[in-house]
């Protein structure tokens, strides 16, 4: 098993590569989950400012 | 039923019918005109940027080292990144004065054809601020010991290269309307896409240098230069007109 | 209307896109985890060693399928970028925006697993490869689309400046790439090329391919997910929302979601 881990001596650069990958997926799946928790947050307050307005009154286009 | 005519156009004739649009190349040219005109008049503004192209190609013998034959083969390099460095200090002052006193938003809803307007300023641009670097050029490659050939391909290939980033620059400057960031986010916006440019112009010299002729080079570049002032005003008016919604 | 034309026109409504949205990345998330498990299984217990260069060479699995994806999802967003810009849509400006980090973090992850692959490999951590250089343009230009987004305060504006420049960009990558090319070439010859070896085992080639089926679908999930986040944002004050809110008063909308998310 050390045997596999160490990787015929090149361990260090293949487990820094997939550490490397595994670091930035987890950091950007909490990114993610921040974004949505600060997006949700807004949005309740936002609401919580202002009552429901019609949507036709947004000047967006579609 | 037809309503009876204003009295009053009655004794304006001329009033009745609008007064034709501006074509392409009367528009082009007022608008070199214009800004050549209010170049000129800060002088000392333009002035500045060939004083830095000059300094920035000094700084690297005294950061590298003196010797030669180095100097010799980093040349074109240097010339050419002073180059490019030098041209984003001039975009600033491409649209951001017109924008900031609503002459801008005027070009957008004026009749004469946008991208005319554009090219007219980025000519004007050009000729002020990218010009000077190319007749300036043959003096940094004295302070790198170019010989005259090797000179001759560097002032063609930024003869050829400088319009091409004034038209790269100008999109980003547009881009950058109005937005936080300055003149950081304008370097972050131009430098990757100016990378062929870069590779090009200064390859031109090398590969003259190392006998290989530098017409590949140079018709790569030309070529660029086709493409900048074709593609160049549409994406640019594009680019001014989302600024100004 | 066709069927097909009327699910793409009743899609391209944020409204109508959110809860499909929020179905699918769950769907996508598992798929990308059973073929990264396949994959991963394929890479390191049923391909064989490379026998000149050793183990590292399996990190090849990761970063030819990060570097693919890079410029996969540049040419995506240009593509929804375009679409856009010419159907003045939102949407399509939404899924671009949601992209842009991703891509970037492949780009990232492609630099960084060819710098570790370099290093035993061919002795330095940088050589100006011309494909590690192309990417780390390409980098750049992620940075540069997702820096003017942030910096135009208006959204629709910011839609449509960062579509542009997603498109200049996309004319440019490839000419980006040549040029980049012409230049490793004239420099160092084609002697070092970090292209995987010309001859590939057939186990190689599958777990190199489900990796990239599995970075794909996790593509898809993260963007579909950040893509409702950036509905939320932007669309908050609109009746649908404000109505989606009432409905779902009580419960989480975070715990099911993360839930999906959960690795």
């Amino acid at each position: 098993m050390l045997d596999w881990l160490r990787m015929g001596g090149y361990g260090f650069y293949v487990w820094s590569s997939y550490g490397m990958l595994a670091l930035a997926i987890v950091v950007e799946l909490f990114a993610l989950r921040q974004r949505r928790r600060t997006a949700q947050r807004r949005a309740d307050e936002l609401r919580a400012e202002q009552p429901l307005r019609p949507a036709h009154f947004r000047g967006n286009s579609e | 039923m037809r309503r009876d005519p204003d009295p009053a156009l009655a004794r304006r004739p001329e009033a009745v019918s609008a007064p034709t649009p501006p074509g392409v190349l009367s528009a082009l040219r007022w608008a070199c005109a214009r800004d050549l005109r209010l170049a000129m008049r800060s002088r000392s503004e333009l002035a500045l940027i060939v004083v830095f192209f000059l300094l920035v190609t000094s700084l690297f013998p005294l950061a590298v080292s003196p010797d030669p034959d180095l100097l010799r083969t980093i040349a074109a390099g240097i010339v050419w990144v002073a180059a490019l460095l030098a041209s984003l200090l001039g975009l600033a002052r491409l649209f951001a004065a017109d924008h900031g006193d609503g002459t801008l938003e005027q070009m957008v809803l004026a009749p004469a054809p946008l991208p005319a307007l554009v090219a007219g300023k980025v000519l004007a641009h050009w000729a002020a601020t990218g010009l000077p670097l190319v007749l300036l050029a043959p003096l940094a490659g004295l302070q790198f010991g170019l010989g005259a050939e090797a000179i001759g391909v560097l002032v063609v290939s930024l003869a050829l290269g400088t319009p091409i980033l004034s038209w790269l620059g100008a999109v980003a400057a547009a881009l950058t309307l109005g937005a936080r960031g300055g003149s950081s986010l304008l370097a972050l916006l131009v430098l990757p896409l100016a990378v062929p440019v870069l590779i090009f112009g200064a390859g031109s010299v090398e590969s003259q240098a190392a006998g290989l002729g530098s017409e590949a080079h140079l018709s790569l570049l030309a070529a660029g230069a086709i493409a900048a002032w074709v593609l160049g005003p549409a994406a640019t008016a594009l680019a001014v007109r989302i600024a100004h919604e | 209307m066709t069927t097909f034309a009327r699910f793409w026109y009743r899609y391209a409504s944020p409204a109508s896109f959110y809860p499909l949205a929020g179905r699918l990345t769950p769907l996508f998330a598992v798929i990308a985890v059973l073929l990264a498990a396949a994959g991963l299984y394929v890479a390191f217990f049923v391909a064989p060693t490379d026998w000149q260069q050793g183990e590292a060479y399996r990190i090849i699995y990761i970063h030819v399928p990060a570097a693919w994806m890079a410029m996969f999802i540049y040419l995506v967003i240009a593509f929804w970028s375009a679409i856009s810009l010419a159907f003045n849509t939102r949407l399509s400006a939404m899924m671009a925006q949601a992209l842009a980090p991703t891509g970037a973090m492949w780009a990232f992850v492609a630099l960084w697993t060819g710098a570790f692959w370099g290093r035993p490999t061919w002795g330095a951590y940088w050589v100006w490869d011309a494909r590690l250089t192309s990417t780390l343009i390409l980098l750049f230009l992620y940075l540069g689309y997702i820096a003017l987004r942030a910096s135009i305060d208006d959204p629709r504006r910011a839609d449509r400046a960062a579509a542009l420049l997603a498109l200049v960009g996309a004319i440019n990558v490839p000419i980006i790439y040549f040029s980049v090319r012409w230049w490793n070439t004239l420099h160092q010859g084609a002697t070092i090329s970090m292209t995987a070896a010309p001859k590939m085992a057939q186990t190689m080639l599958t777990g190199m391919l489900l990796l990239t089926f599995a970075a794909w679908a996790y593509t898809i999930a993260v963007a579909l997910y950040r893509v409702r986040s950036i509905i939320v944002e932007r669309e908050a004050a609109s009746g649908w929302m404000s109505r989606l809110a009432a409905d779902s008063r009580g419960q989480s909308d975070d715990a099911s979601a993360s839930g999906a998310m959960a690795r």
